[in-house]
């Protein structure tokens, strides 16, 4: 195993172009585990640790554009207003010192249906920004994700940021799993209003074999908010409506049985979320025109 | 030369009273929180190797072939050995009985069986070398239950066995059986106005001590090994592991290393033996400490249960009969199955009167994982069973469960189905109400003027619920759990205490080969000491092999027995002082001659509080040693067909009051508070009884709500071996546990005190248990419950 | 390949590092440092929790070469570097000439640590019974120091987020809650 420490993000370029194979390693959550447990000898680890432009991000018009080494603990304390299901989401993973560390290039990277950044980008919407020598490109967050731990990276390129939709309405994140802390999830549930373009997005992690959205249960609602001039009247969403939503996101999962979880619990348990998010989101979308008139 | 985190004497000074039943302090406390106390993980010594076993990928098959010799030629590697290369004929190795290879021979019978060992240079090298070693299976059907273990078609899991229990067991692949019967079941449940059945599941629980199996041998000059392990009982490894070797047991020198945790887990061996083995045919120190994943491989587990039972109940309320049968999965070997059948069995009717009885339990062997000592030893599994019998009973007579267990509760002078009387406190319809007459926790304790805090929901920080779908409930539960080493086995400890002047001061010097696991037993040591010699300074010798055997730490039984054996030897020590005191000052004063003499405060007084001497002057420069066997009273076999005897030395008893939230939709659980009320007999370290109570409360709600072993029934692979997927509860599942603490004195055992760290692990269970099910209406007749079985989703 | 890094104020080097090592055993096996405990090695227990930069992390998911140059400090450092902050707080003075003498004449005692000096959370543990085999602790309280640094007047529920990502098997948490609340009032009162 040979350690490369690329001092800048062209050298690790370089280095990702010399050596393909390389892993790099920035938070350590995943590929130190794999190392210890001897499930991984790779021929190179790459340290981005000492890449500084990957651990800053920068507010813009309509996006933030996010590091990808940017810790969990950074979203959740300075970007919960632009980025609030991200926030909340980087709040239930794993654990302090974990979210300390990693950022959501590691989830990315890693591709693994659980990772609990994939629901709140989805939702939200979000581009990948990779690069290689040969030049970068943005992946849009909806092609990214190509089956099971794997991702839309050629060998060569690595992951330098994320552009993340700054949040024009509410957003929740809402993840199952069978401990209160520090717990892999069994399923999770990510969910964005979009007042501005009247839509809604949807983000589904852990019950299928990649990180989804639950697109026929957006346009249904979508169709059903604009039918009632939901987001001009603002009224309570109707339980029917909540619940043929919810049904729609269960029936947009694809789960497995397996030792978290069976895969009828998981179909169960993201509708139970969509119609708790959907009701959280909404009230809050509520709230705010009602302050809104209330200052007009 | 010395390995480097070799153990220190410990000495609790000047700075520290503390006698029986003051909260002292740990002597080890500062040592382990700065970092410097030696656990058997942080030995190391110059010029060490590291030793790696090759474990078996299939759960049974028989070994075809083994190639070693590419592992053998890689650089750094300094030996491989299978079960070819042990150097006597005794290969194998057990608690009591000796089926356990040291290496797998021609066949493996469990996922993750030893089959071949490595040393070399570096951690990673040795690993690389494992994995170069070549092992050809040829795959043979598994046996994972009742019905595949006494198949007419069955394969043996052992053939040709030869042990005691052989001629007792209707089918060679049952380790053991136990029946008891007393009075007349079927007749007295004619009786019977309302009769309750259950079938009850109870998983696969882990110890999951923090603290990896670790140690280091190092090869002596005389051929020997000096062994630093972390272990619950050093004899009993000494004597499995020295015939192996082919060494006398004074050429296998042990000593206690820190250890980290223990729960009946290290009770039997894992890396002792093939580390020593390693050091021997290297001829340099070898140091193995396995990971997590491999620490579910490396020992025993609780046993999983499948339990039977029927009571019946008058309509007032009386219990009239219990019939029941407890099949437990003892796995690929015999560890301490027989042990927790004779638990199982005679502890199954729990504590309450019941005359008439037919009782059963059963060990398996099979080619799931090895199970044996886990904290609650077979009491807990029956415990979760009786307990949600006795809500149904309960709630089929329309009583309160709580008066309804006072009725039925067990007392002084009750007659166990064993036919032995209880014959010390048995408070437990006091405890029942103890527990019950604890204030309730506020309800809706999560609401804040900023919302819900989803710390305090079920689901936590994974922000599942603001309060919807959470509903409240109230479950409670009572247990019983022998102490001590039953059914006729000899259960004593050792102790050497000295005592002499050092600098100007009485100094007490306490040597046992006491495992100290986490428990305290070492504060308890010095407070004895001080309490019964007088003194302030204590020295706590590491435990080691070069005093006699203390017994396992286990079976809630050292601060009974080896504390027994303390007081026993400074008692000794007592009075060999105030013989060299009457034979100096005899003729100063009458009263050394005829007072009852004492020694508090560094002199010697006279119970009517008369300062005789101080000891400094007494003892000079003599030094009083005396070291002592001490045993508790004995017991007997249980009857191998009615299971009569008087086989329990001591019960202990607590009881639960658990409240939960539970997320109803999501199948979610919060547990908001547990409760308890426990008889201690006599608390001598009031600190540590508390911190007993809450741990082993803690190891009982995991197992109702996430801890599990999940073993995969098609091939007997374990499917979740790593803190990723076996979960423990984290500070942010645990909720507050008040304690009651009950002091009714035993006046068979030393200060009157009971056994105490195993009798929280079994009402915690059944209690959660019962709150959710009080909470939801699902009768949940498995244990942990999982969100897919409060959603009908499983 | 060779790692430079600072550990509790001490520059230290390590040589022939196999790349695959962790932070974790270079502190341990390499730097003779085995207070930060190796419970897990995946990042699940909080038993191998060291700072990094100031920032609690697990060493287990540290590689080696990630130290190359940084600040660790482990629960060997702690007492010096609870002292060093109390100090940049102002609230210490250097060793008056009595403590040097008290220094002198009781010294450490070096079979129990009697007389070593202690962060105050050290204290805390010790005295709340929050040790029982203690090998979680250091873990626990590296993780606990830098909250109270953090949020000196802690609610429960925010000393049990902080700690969640620390595993105890013995203690059931309540006397680990109670240090902690010690430690965060003898903190307040200026004890």
């Amino acid at each position: 195993m040979d350690f490369l420490r690329p001092a800048s993000w062209e050298e690790a370029l370089a280095a990702k172009a010399e050596h393909p194979t390389a892993v790099p390693i920035a938070g350590g959550t995943d590929v130190m585990v794999e190392i210890n447990f001897d499930h991984r000898r790779p021929e190179y680890l790459m340290d981005l640790n000492r890449i500084g432009d990957l651990t800053e991000w920068e507010v813009g018009e309509d996006t933030v554009r996010l590091g990808a080494s940017v810790p969990y603990t950074r979203i959740m304390e300075n970007l919960d207003t632009e980025l609030p299901g991200l926030a909340l989401a980087s709040h239930t993973v794993a654990s302090p010192q974990i979210r300390n560390r990693g950022g959501v290039g590691g989830n990315l990277g890693t591709a693994s249906p659980a990772g609990d950044a994939h629901p709140a980008l989805l939702a939200a919407g979000a581009e990948v920004e990779v690069e290689s020598v040969r030049g970068a490109r943005r992946i849009p967050i909806d092609e990214f994700y190509t089956g099971v731990k794997r991702n839309a990276l050629a060998p060569d390129e690595l992951i330098r940021a994320v552009h993340v939709k700054k949040a024009d309405g509410p957003q929740q994140f809402s993840k199952v799993g069978t401990r209160n802390a520090m717990v892999i999830a069994v399923c999770a549930f990510g969910l964005a209003l979009h007042p501005e373009t009247r839509t809604v997005r949807t983000g589904i992690g852990s019950a299928a074999p990649t990180p989804v959205r639950a697109k026929a249960a957006e346009e249904f609602l979508n169709a059903a908010l604009e039918e009632g001039g939901f987001w001009d009247n603002g009224k309570i969403i109707t339980p029917s409506v909540a619940k043929q939503f919810a049904d729609l996101c269960s029936a947009a999962c694809n789960p497995i049985d397996d030792v978290r979880g069976t895969a009828s619990y998981r179909r169960h348990a993201v509708g139970v979320m969509a119609r708790r998010t959907l009701t959280w989101t909404w009230e809050s979308y509520r709230g705010t025109r009602r302050a809104a008139k209330g200052a007009a | 030369m010395a390995a480097n985190g070799a153990p220190t004497k410990i000495t609790q000074g000047s700075q520290t009273k503390g006698g029986i039943g003051e909260s002292t302090l740990r002597p080890d406390g500062t040592l382990k929180v700065t970092g410097e106390f030696a656990y058997s993980s942080d030995m190391w010594h110059e010029d060490m190797l590291w030793g790696q076993i090759l474990r078996s990928t299939v759960a049974h098959a028989e070994i075809v072939s083994i190639d070693t010799g590419e592992a053998l030629a890689m650089p750094g590697v300094y030996a491989v050995m299978t079960y070819d290369d042990l150097p006597t004929d005794v290969r194998n190795y057990g608690l009591e009985i000796q089926d356990t290879p040291v290496l797998a021979h021609g066949k493996v019978r469990h996922h993750g069986e030893p089959v071949a060992i490595v040393a070399a240079d570096h951690p990673e090298t040795a690993r690389r070398a494992a994995a170069k070693i070549k092992v050809e299976y040829r795959e043979l059907p598994v046996i994972t239950d009742e019905a595949s273990a006494t198949a007419p078609d069955a394969i043996l899991v052992h053939e040709n066995r030869d042990d005691h229990h052989i001629g007792h067991v209707p089918h060679p692949n049952i380790v053991h059986r136990q029946p008891i019967v007393r009075g007349n079941a079927d007749e007295a449940a004619k009786r019977a106005d309302v009769i309750v059945k259950g079938e009850y599941y109870f998983g696969m629980q882990d110890q999951a001590f923090l603290g990896p199996e670790s140690g280091l041998a190092v090869p002596a000059e005389d051929g020997g090994v000096d062994l630093y392990i972390a272990t619950q009982w050093l004899h009993s490894d000494l004597r499995q592991i020295a015939p192996v070797l082919g060494l006398p047991e004074d050429k296998v020198r042990m000593t206690l290393s820190g250890v980290g945790g223990a729960f009946g887990g290290r009770e039997d061996l894992s890396m002792q033996i093939h580390a020593c083995l390693l050091a021997l045919r290297t001829g340099k120190p070898v140091k193995i400490v396995y990971n997590r994943f491999e620490s579910f491989f490396g020992h025993v587990h609780r046993h999983p249960a499948k339990l039977h039972y029927e009571h019946g109940a008058t309509k007032d309320g009386k219990l009239t009969h219990m019939k029941c049968r407890i099949v437990l999965d003892g796995g690929a070997y015999a560890s301490a199955s027989p042990a927790v059948v004779g638990n199982a069995s005679s502890l199954s009717v729990g504590p309450y009167v019941i005359d008439d009885v037919d009782i059963e339990a059963i060990a398996l062997y099979s080619n799931n994982p090895p199970c044996g000592a886990m904290r609650g030893f077979g009491a807990v599994q029956a415990c979760f069973a009786y307990e949600a019998q006795m809500d149904k009973l309960a709630k089929k007579l329309g009583m309160d469960p709580v008066e309804f267990r006072q009725l039925n509760a067990m007392e002084q002078g009750t007659i166990m189905p064993t036919g032995q009387p209880v014959d010390s406190p048995a408070p437990v319809a006091e405890l029942l109400r103890r527990v019950k007459a604890m204030p309730m926790p506020p309800e809706r304790q999560w609401e804040s003027s900023e919302g819900a805090d989803v710390r305090q929901l079920p689901g936590g920080l994974s922000n599942t619920t603001h309060g919807e779908g959470v509903v409240r409930g109230v479950g409670y539960a009572v247990g019983i759990k022998n102490v001590g080493f039953s059914e006729g086995f000899d259960d004593y400890s050792t102790a050497k205490v000295r005592m002499e002047v050092i600098n100007g001061e009485p100094v007490a010097t306490v040597h046992t080969a006491m495992a100290e696991v986490g428990q305290g037993g070492v504060t308890v040591h010095a407070q004895i000491a001080r309490t019964e010699l007088g003194v302030t300074q204590v020295t706590i010798h590491p435990a080691d092999t070069q005093v006699g055997s203390a017994g396992s730490t286990s079976a809630s039984r050292q601060t009974y027995v080896t504390g027994g054996a303390v007081k026993n030897a400074c008692e000794l020590v007592r009075e060999k002082v105030l013989e060299i005191g009457r034979r100096k000052f005899g003729s100063y004063h009458p009263a050394w001659a005829t007072a009852e003499l004492l020694l508090e405060g560094g002199k010697v007084v006279t119970d009517g509080g008369e300062v005789l001497s101080d000891l400094v002057d007494v003892l000079g420069d003599e030094a009083v040693e005396v070291e002592e066997e001490w045993r508790h009273r004995p017991t007997e076999a249980f009857d191998l067909r009615t299971g009569q005897g008087n086989g329990h030395v001591q019960y202990s008893f607590a009881a639960h009051r658990a409240v939960v939230e539970v997320d109803t939709e999501l199948g979610l659980v919060k547990v908001i508070e547990l409760a308890c009320a426990q008889d201690v007999g006599k608390a001598l370290n009031p600190l540590s009884v508390i911190g007993q109570i809450q741990g082993g409360t803690i190891q009982g709600m995991g197992i109702a709500v996430m801890e599990e072993i999940v073993v995969d029934p098609r091939t007997a692979k374990v499917r979740n071996p790593s803190f990723t997927d076996y979960l423990l509860p984290t500070i942010l599942d645990t909720p507050t546990i008040p304690v009651d603490v009950l002091e009714l004195a035993d006046e068979h055992a030393p200060y009157g005190l009971r056994g105490i760290g195993e009798a929280p692990t079994l009402s915690s269970t059944p209690a959660v248990l019962a709150a959710i099910r009080n909470a939801t209406g699902l009768a949940l007749d498995r244990t942990p419950v999982r969100p897919e079985h409060l959603t009908g989703t499983a | 390949m060779r790692v430079n890094f600072t550990v509790n104020g001490r520059p230290q080097e390590a040589d022939d590092v196999w790349e695959g090592e962790s932070l974790l055993y270079v502190l341990r096996e390499r730097l003779g440092l085995p207070g930060s405990k190796n419970a897990c090695e995946q990042g699940e227990c909080g038993s191998c929790t060291v700072r990094l930069d100031g920032v609690p992390v697990c060493s287990c998911l540290v590689a080696a070469g990630q130290a190359q140059g940084r600040e660790v400090v482990t629960v060997e450092g702690l007492a010096d570097f609870a002292k060093q902050r109390a100090c940049g707080t102002g609230s210490c003075g250097g060793t008056s000439l009595d403590e040097a003498k008290r220094w002198e004449a009781d010294g450490t005692d070096s079979q129990t640590g009697e007389g070593t000096e202690l962060a105050p959370i050290q204290q805390a543990f010790i005295d709340a019974g929050a040790v029982q085999c203690g090998f979680c602790t250091p873990g626990l309280l590296v993780a606990a120091d830098e909250m109270l640094e953090r949020n000196p007047n802690p609610t429960d529920a925010d000393i049990r987020e902080a700690l969640s990502g620390n595993l105890c098997r013995c203690t059931g948490y309540e006397k680990i809650m109670d240090a902690v609340r010690l430690a965060a009032a003898r903190q307040s009162e200026g004890v």
